[in-house]
């Protein structure tokens, strides 16, 4: 088998960031002239089998199992290990969602594979692919080389390739056992619930001004606030502010926060990681400030600034009639 | 309850990275190295599991360089952890996670810890994978984006994090390995007291050939470079007072938010 994309279950349909990975199959295929299998997990209901049978992939295969049809990391890691093992696919696809992170690691030590994650893009050098990473906190790449011809695991970060390119096809549906006891699952799982949201809705506001850990203390926060007062805006922040409790999560932006598409996005001394990019990368017009000129939020800001927000902020408050 | 913890040292966040001129690494000579963000909250959430019981023992692992690996693992025993163990590498550093976790398991499968906590990623590398890896090789029970935990006897309930803002509770028998998410809980600073414990306490050194087994690498890295931008940013230069004077312009005549 040459590339086996894993299709996930979000919320009863099959996962954005997995159509994402059909679509850098698809793209990655016809580079290489190489075939396309979707692999689906469970769905005893035919739901997520019913959404893929116009994926224009060669086919689709269907590990239905009662064990299956509700997530545990241990039976996903055997299911996954067996598929692997028995259709021995040189490419595995996915998207780097919280499910691929929670258990392809350990398919990865089951079959002792490599595992490269959350890549956003391929190269390929004498017609051996490689699959671009980001380190250091995103502020370089490196090519990462699978260096063995056997299975290799690869999941692309968010938003890398588009969904809305899948090209629609009628694959074959092909049915595979797996063999799954009740003692191979371990956790006991509750049901998933979300918390209360406060009565805060930023994706409903037109203006935001997003601060990051570059407000340097809690203290500098009202500097903050008076500046979205003056514009009528809705206050916002990254992650790490409300770790540190100085921000309520109701006001996080990002992957694990809301998500906003405003007119105007000023995001103030945020680095611009890529989980809290996603969140935000809808908006209509982002404005950044940030004293680091090679911080990557000024690759998708309209207008960027390199500055100490401590100073700027008081000053624009200032200037606004 | 005895907890076995993964730290690793990365380059500060405020650090200026500058690429090599051979682009085989970054060049460390002038950086600032400090304990990985999420590591940071790992290491709390054990010193906290002990405290609650009452009993136990916290054991902070790293591997990396002399100086930098020292100085993290001080601070961790500074914080309260009881031991610790220095895996003792070099340039140039493994960077293959599988041969990481082989090394790291190798290093403590003897310790038969009840609980091993990992960041969930780590700032330079972030692979996400080195806690699972270790875990999936000492056959442990594995949780990971863990926001809160509830030690049970023989189990653990964790509150893991979901996509969209959803959460779950799962309980899995111990020995489990736990990757934390950042905001699990606030890390307490190191106390005048607990940095002059940490001096007397055990690093018990150990060198990365010794625990490597199989020295096939399944994946490598190739240069490091920075990425071409696509987008055309606006840079609005000058002093304090021109900045602000456009930003106002901006505002009201191209967004159009004044
Ligand atoms: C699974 C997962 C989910 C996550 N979910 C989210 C999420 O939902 N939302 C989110 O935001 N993050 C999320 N994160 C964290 C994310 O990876 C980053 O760590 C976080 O976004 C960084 O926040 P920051 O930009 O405020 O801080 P940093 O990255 O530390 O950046 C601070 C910036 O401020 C600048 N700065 C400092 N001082 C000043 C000054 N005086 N003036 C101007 N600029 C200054 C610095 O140059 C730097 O660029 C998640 C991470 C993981 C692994
Ligand atoms: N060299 C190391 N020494 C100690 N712990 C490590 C090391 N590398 C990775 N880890 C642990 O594994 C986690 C995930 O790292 P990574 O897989 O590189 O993203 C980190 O947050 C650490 O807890």
């Amino acid at each position: 088998m040459d590339i086996l994309v894993f299709l996930e279950e979000q919320q009863g349909k099959i996962h954005r960031m997995s159509r994402e990975a059909v679509v850098a199959a698809q793209q990655f295929a016809q580079d290489h002239g190489l075939k396309v299998s979707a692999l689906i997990l469970g769905d005893s209901d035919n739901v997520l089998s019913a959404e893929a049978a116009d994926f224009g992939v060669d086919e689709c295969i269907i590990a239905a199992h009662p064990l299956l049809d509700t997530y545990s990391a241990d039976g996903f890691t055997t299911a996954f290990a067996q598929i692997i093992q028995t259709e021995n696919p040189r490419y595995i696809f996915m998207g780097h969602s919280y499910m691929v992170r929670d258990f392809i690691p350990r398919v990865s030590a089951r079959l002792h594979c490599p595992f490269i994650g959350d890549v956003i893009g391929v190269t390929d050098q004498d017609g051996s692919p490689a699959f671009i990473k980001q380190v250091f906190n995103a502020k370089m790449v490196t090519d990462v080389h699978p260096v063995e011809n056997g299975p290799v695991l690869v999941s692309f970060q968010a938003a890398t390739y588009p969904a809305e390119k899948l090209v629609s096809g009628s694959p074959a549906r092909r049915e595979v056992p797996i063999n799954l006891a009740e003692s191979d699952v371990r956790a006991t799982s509750e049901e998933p619930f979300q918390e209360a949201s406060g009565g805060v809705d930023l994706t409903a506001a037109d203006l935001i001004i997003s601060i990051g850990r570059g407000i340097g203390k809690q203290e500098n926060i009202p500097v903050a606030e008076a500046l979205a007062k003056k514009l009528n805006a809705e206050l916002a922040s990254s992650r790490p502010l409300v770790d540190a409790g100085w921000m309520p999560p109701q006001r996080q932006v990002g992957s694990s926060g809301q998500s906003v598409s405003p007119k105007l996005y000023f995001a103030l001394g945020i680095s611009g990681a890529i989980q809290h990019v996603i969140g935000m990368k809808g908006s209509k017009n982002v404005v950044a400030i940030n004293k680091d000129p090679d911080a990557p939020i000024f690759e998708i800001a309209d207008y960027g600034i390199v500055g100490d927000i401590l100073e700027l902020m008081p000053l624009l408050t200032e200037a606004i009639p | 309850m005895k907890i076995g913890v993964l730290v690793k040292q990365v380059p500060g966040s405020e650090a200026s990275l500058r690429i090599q001129p051979d682009q085989s690494w970054i060049d460390e000579s002038t950086l600032e190295f400090e304990m990985n963000e999420s590591d940071s909250y790992a290491l709390e959430e054990a010193l906290q599991i002990c405290e609650k019981t009452g009993e136990g023992e916290v054991v902070a692992i790293s591997m990396g360089p002399a100086v930098r690996t020292t100085k993290v693992l001080r601070e961790a025993l500074a914080k309260g952890a009881h031991r610790a163990i220095h895996i003792v590498e070099e340039m140039p550093y493994e960077i293959d996670p599988m041969l990481v976790g082989q090394i790291i398991k190798n290093a403590i499968a003897e310790e038969q810890f009840d609980l091993l906590l990992s960041g969930l990623q780590s700032n330079d590398l972030s692979q996400g994978q080195t806690g699972l890896l270790v875990g999936e090789m000492l056959g442990m029970n594995t949780a990971t984006l863990i926001m809160e935990t509830e030690i049970q006897d023989g189990s653990i309930r964790v509150k893991r994090e979901l996509e969209g803002q959803w959460f779950q509770w799962i309980t899995i028998p111990l020995p489990a390995v736990l990757t934390i998410q950042s905001g699990i809980n606030q890390p307490r600073y190191p106390s005048l007291k607990g940095i002059m414990g940490a001096k007397k306490k055990e690093i018990k050194a150990v060198s990365k050939e010794d625990l490597l087994e199989d020295h096939s690498r399944l994946q490598s890295f190739g240069n490091i470079y920075i990425q071409k931008k696509d987008k055309r940013t606006e840079m609005i230069e000058g002093g304090s007072a021109e900045i602000v004077e456009r930003l106002v312009e901006v505002f009201r005549n191209e967004i159009k938010v004044l």
